[in-house]
């Protein structure tokens, strides 16, 4: 066993409104600099949706990822020691500025300076490229809450596996639903980005397992945009490097959550410990599509265990890291209640970034009723209206639901677990168990018979349940973010004996990063 | 032999090599940041391909020919002493130095006309690729008009290439050699001289080391194993980050 600790993540997408919080709050830390305009460390996409850059799922595209070779071993798509370096001049699939959308702002002077006229003067958009007036085309979130459908949602490369008529029916203006996908590096344990990059700056931190590029290494052959199948690694078109989430490693090592998740309304993010068992990487990373998610999750190692903790200490692991994983909201979410994702699995760069899917079915029916039957259906404590309609949540079929949700089982399933919808399914379950769990608690209109039986279905105890509600629902900061100690006191004494620094002026990066010759 | 000669044939030469040499260790240590290949292929993909492709073949193959007839001319005269062997290491070089040319007309003018990558041109990008061009043009012109270059590069330029590397000068061949040639010679010099104050540098850092290199990289802030062992002292371990 080699147990190593890894930062990662967990996004609720049940409960994330859309409101592109978390990527204002990224921009304006990170990417509001010239040559950064048009890249979004984290940004959040409609779906179904052809997201940003546009298609990025699709990789007869782009070409990112890895992908299995006879052998059984596992090559990148596009990139790699061949492919790489022959490609190195020209990288066939590189995604230009069209690809994203040329950033642009607009001529607000224009607005106070126009020379007196009959007209109402105008802002015209400008590029921040070129600084010519442009027509915009395209911008990071074309496509939100379904805008222009035709063109892009129905373009979303997980529609792919559905049958024509799933896919229509999805298309359905009565029908119609979405969810938000808020999207940020994924910071994967078989990173294709580091994999890929020729010059050796990108590389995994071994401490806390945030996937970074060294600036001054990083010679702009740009490999690493094409090998990350979530396009998360950008080229920065200014300065000749390219850039990518850094999960805010400056705050982590303070203390603190990344900004998107500190600023984050519907508090749908959580980060947390986990431990894992390096060794398995490989195994995992080159499964069968069918498996991909089990030895995903195989690899992530109970840190509650007295052999894991043993070994997690041989490696050198802190104790308060321990704590932290056995502390973590994400191994809850992932590990323990089995409730989250990985995010397109089948690229095999295993991310560390977990979703819980999205999108509960439709647990309820309103119906007209009799007065009286619905005072009788309900406790003492409901409040009730005075007309005959009944929000009605009791069904008989418990489970029906779940193969009937909003989307097809398939459409998620392609999202988050290659393609298996059982996995999905199960996860959708627990959701819906919890629910009436907490139904049957505070509602009463649930007989306690079904509580049992749900929660039994789902093998799931009522503190189990208790628990995901609590962490779903009420989970205060502390709870949501535990984030281990960096201790930078034992890493600033192995760097430099303290006499070194005394009196000296300051370390790190000194230079300005602006554009060579 | 003349001053001027003297000038541009021993003067230029060990000019070129020291600004080379400190200009290299200065850029690279003081503004190492700035040492990248500035790929503009973000801002325009499609012509790009027929300017870089054939333009980074074509000079890698020409500039490896340099390379050979200057370390080797004993070998490349053997090589030439055959006909067959000479046209065909002719033909060779001449389709190279002239997939250079193409590339480098069609970078220049793709440079020149797209508004972005044209944001992204500084005023020694322009100077690199028209000195750059120059020498090209010299260098196919003399493959057409002075044959075989390939033998007399051998016989005549590596032992005056060779004397400047030992230090004993000797500029007897160069002198006489047609005005051509010569403008290529000196070409070659201002290149060598400016080279490190020009995005040029990005071949200094061709990451041949990738090949061999795992894949995955993972760098540790600090050895935590050894940091718990009593037995390890502190002042062996210190980390190669950054």
């Amino acid at each position: 066993m080699d147990i190593r600790a890894q930062i990662s993540m967990v996004f609720h997408l049940d409960k994330c409104i859309g409101c592109h919080t978390c990527s204002v709050a990224c921009k304006n830390i990170w990417t509001d600099r010239k040559g950064a305009e048009y890249q979004w460390w984290n940004n959040v996409e409609t779906k179904p949706g052809t997201g940003y850059p546009g298609r990025w799922e699709d990789q007869e595209i782009y070409k990112g990822g890895w992908q299995r070779d006879t052998n059984g071993g596992i090559q990148l798509k596009g990139a790699g020691k061949k492919k790489g370096l022959i490609n190195i001049f020209h990288n066939p699939n590189f995604p230009t500025v069209e690809d994203y959308y040329e950033p642009f702002t607009y001529d607000y002077l224009n607005l106070v300076e126009a020379p007196a006229g009959d007209d109402q003067p105008t802002a015209r958009p400008v590029s921040l490229i070129t600084g010519e007036p442009i027509d915009v085309k395209m911008g990071p979130n074309w496509d939100d809450d379904l805008g222009g459908t035709p063109d892009y949602a129905r373009n979303d490369p997980n529609l792919e596996k559905l049958s024509p008529a799933e896919r229509e029916a999805m298309f359905q203006l009565e029908r119609m639903a979405f969810f938000y996908l808020p999207r940020i590096c994924n910071h994967c344990l078989n990173p294709g980005c580091v994999a890929s990059c020729p010059s050796g700056a990108i590389y995994k931190r071994g401490e806390d397992g945030i996937v970074l590029i060294n600036q001054k290494v990083c010679r702009a052959w740009r490999m690493c945009v094409t090998a990350c199948p979530y396009k998360k690694a950008y080229y920065n078109w200014y300065t000749g490097k390219s850039e990518k989430c850094i999960l805010c490693y400056p705050r982590l090592e303070a203390g603190l959550a990344p900004a998107c998740m500190h600023s984050c309304v519907g508090r749908i993010r959580y980060i947390g410990v986990l431990l894992y068992d390096a060794e398995r990487i490989q195994a995992a990373a080159s499964a069968a599509d069918a498996d991909l998610v089990a030895r995903h999750l195989d690899m992530l190692v109970d840190p509650f265990d007295e052999e894991v903790i043993a070994a997690a200490q041989k490696n050198g692991v802190p104790d308060s890291t321990i704590k932290a994983a056995q502390d973590s909201p994400t191994y809850r979410f992932v590990k323990e209640w089995r409730l989250a994702l990985p995010l397109h699995p089948e690229f095999r760069t295993l991310p560390m970034l977990f979703y819980v899917p999205p999108l509960l079915p439709v647990v309820a029916s309103v119906r007209e009723v009799a007065d009286e039957q619905k005072k009788k259906s309900l406790n003492e404590i409901s409040k009730v209206w005075p007309d005959n309609w009944l929000y009605d949540t009791s069904t008989e079929e418990l489970w029906g639901t779940v193969e009937q949700v909003r989307f097809p089982l398939q459409y998620l399933a392609s999202l988050f677990s290659a393609g298996d919808t059982g996995a999905v399914a199960a996860r959708l379950k627990k959701l819906m168990a919890v629910r009436i769990f907490r139904r049957f608690k505070t509602v009463g209109d649930v007989s306690e018979e079904i509580m049992t039986k749900v929660l039994a279905d789902t093998g799931l105890t009522q503190e189990t349940a208790e628990a995901i509600f609590r962490l779903t629902a009420l989970a205060k900061f502390n709870e949501r973010f535990v984030i281990p100690p960096a201790h930078r006191e034992q890493a600033l004494e192995m760097l430099e004996f303290t006499g070194d620094a005394r009196g000296s002026t300051g370390f790190g990066f000194r230079e300005r990063p602006a554009r060579g010759l | 032999m003349s001053l001027p000669h003297l000038f541009l044939f021993v003067g230029l030469p060990y000019a070129a090599i020291l600004l080379f040499l400190v200009g290299t260790v200065q850029r690279y240590r003081n503004t190492g940041f700035k040492v990248s290949s500035l790929s503009s292929q973000f801002l325009e993909g499609r012509a790009l391909f027929w300017g870089a492709v054939p333009f980074h073949f074509g000079i890698l193959v020409v500039l490896l020919g340099h390379l050979i007839a200057f370390l080797l001319p004993g070998g490349t005269l053997l090589w030439n002493s055959s006909p067959v062997r000479l046209i065909v290491l002719e033909v060779t070089a001449f389709t190279f130095g002239l997939s250079t040319f193409v590339g480098l007309v069609a970078l220049l003018v793709r440079r020149f006309t797209n508004p972005r990558v044209k944001m992204v041109t500084t005023r020694m990008d322009v100077a690199l690729e028209l000195l750059l061009l120059a020498q090209v043009v010299l260098g196919l012109w003399i493959a057409l008009g002075y044959r075989w270059g390939s033998s007399w590069f051998a016989a005549d330029l590596s032992p005056y290439l060779m004397s400047l590397f030992t230090f004993d000068p000797n500029i007897t061949a160069v002198s006489a050699m047609p005005l051509v040639i010569q403008l290529h010679i000196i070409g070659a010099w201002l290149l060598i001289a400016i080279f490190p104050q020009t995005r040029l540098v990005h071949m200094l850092v061709a990451p041949l080391h990738y090949l061999a290199r795992p894949y995955q990289r993972v760098i540790w802030n600090w050895d935590r194993a050894a940091i718990r062992n009593p037995e390890t002292p502190w002042s062996e371990m210190r980390p190669k980050n950054n």
